[in-house]
């Protein structure tokens, strides 16, 4: 016999890796990502006003004024009233965009001191990770290698083309300081759930600091051209919580 | 259950706030070095501005430098 159970919880799936076919963005896990979508809804709001209206003008001019409807052309050549109100009212939008943008761009530089420091050294076609911040005596620390996983290694389920064989480790509600840097050519290290891309430039060092709200799995992509590999070098973000954290730690360590 | 565990990095350098921090690798080392100078290797100072410069800089770099001061070739200053 068989049994059918029917569901009635909502599961929510989050959205943590790139759709086929998607045009919005993915779900936030970070403030910085959260305070991304809601400038987005901000500005959008604007826009779609401008659109509209822009469009409005613009097919009433083309429709309603050419010169079979209307020959003759009016001849005053100014109007102070809607002069003013169409310089103050842009203004007005910009000062509407601007104020949450500056809000935004500033408080992703408030100065905390982070818990852990993970270098990303971009390399050609596969990024290396280290966590020097566990250096022994005998300068050994963890360090590894990020490769994709080619298809043919791919379970089911998993992501083609953004699955690697090692992930990094990081765990939530904590301060990360990530320092990208390139190896030969420039790379870009982005996460989009996260907010977070970078250029891997060679004898730079960049900083970017994040903090991870919610466990998940994390995808991104290099996002700078690198050479015939460029589309195959993608960035896997697996947070845990602290005390898996830092048995990881502990392990990879032991070994 | 596991002891209290307290994770520790480099803290920010105010000198260099901004994304670039190359220069802050760069002083860190240098810091470490001075200090290994100045007190020893085994002076807890040195061990903690070891960490520092460690955790700042990209391991190639940290043992290219090595190989430049054992070499006469660090471009950096000379600490006796």
């Amino acid at each position: 016999m068989k049994f059918f159970f029917f569901s009635f919880i909502n599961y929510k799936v989050l959205n943590d890796a790139a759709r086929p076919w998607q045009i919005g963005f993915q779900d936030p896990a970070t403030p910085i990502m959260e305070g991304i979508v809601n400038l987005h809804h901000d500005i959008i709001f604007f826009l779609i006003i401008i659109i509209i209206f822009v469009s409005w003008i613009l097919f009433r001019t083309l429709f309603l004024f050419n010169s079979k409807t209307n020959p003759v052309a009016y001849n005053f050549s100014h109007g102070t009233f809607i002069e003013l109100l169409w310089t103050l009212t842009p203004s007005l939008v910009l000062i509407g965009i601007a104020v949450p943008s500056f809000a935004l761009l500033y408080s992703i530089d408030e100065i905390i001191d982070p818990a852990i420091t993970i270098k990303a050294v971009g390399r050609q076609w596969y990024w290396s990770y280290e966590y020097s911040d566990y250096v022994n005596e005998e300068n050994e620390f963890l360090a590894f290698d990020s490769y994709i996983l080619p298809e043919e290694d791919l379970e089911l389920g998993q992501f083609r083309l953004l699955e690697v064989d090692n992930r990094i480790i990081i765990p939530v509600n904590t301060h990360i300081r990530i320092i990208v840097t390139g190896a030969d050519v420039i790379h870009s290290w982005a996460v989009p759930s996260l907010g977070v891309k970078c250029d891997a430039i060679p004898g730079r060092l960049n900083q970017i600091s994040f903090f991870i709200k919610r466990e998940g799995i994390y995808y991104g992509q290099c996002s700078e051209i690198c050479g015939v590999n460029h589309g195959f070098i993608p960035i896997v973000i697996e947070a845990v919580s602290f005390d898996d954290y830092i048995r990881w730690v502990q392990n990879k360590i032991l070994d | 259950m596991s002891d209290v565990v307290k994770l520790e990095t480099a803290p920010r350098d105010p000198r260099f706030p901004s994304t670039n921090q190359t220069m802050t690798c760069w002083v860190r080392y240098l810091e470490w070095k001075r200090c290994q100078s100045k007190d020893g290797e085994d002076s807890d100072e040195c061990k903690k501005l070891r960490r520092w410069a460690y955790a700042m800089c990209p391991i190639d770099w940290v043992e290219r430098w090595e190989e430049q001061q054992q070499d006469g070739t660090f471009p950096g200053p000379k600490f006796e």
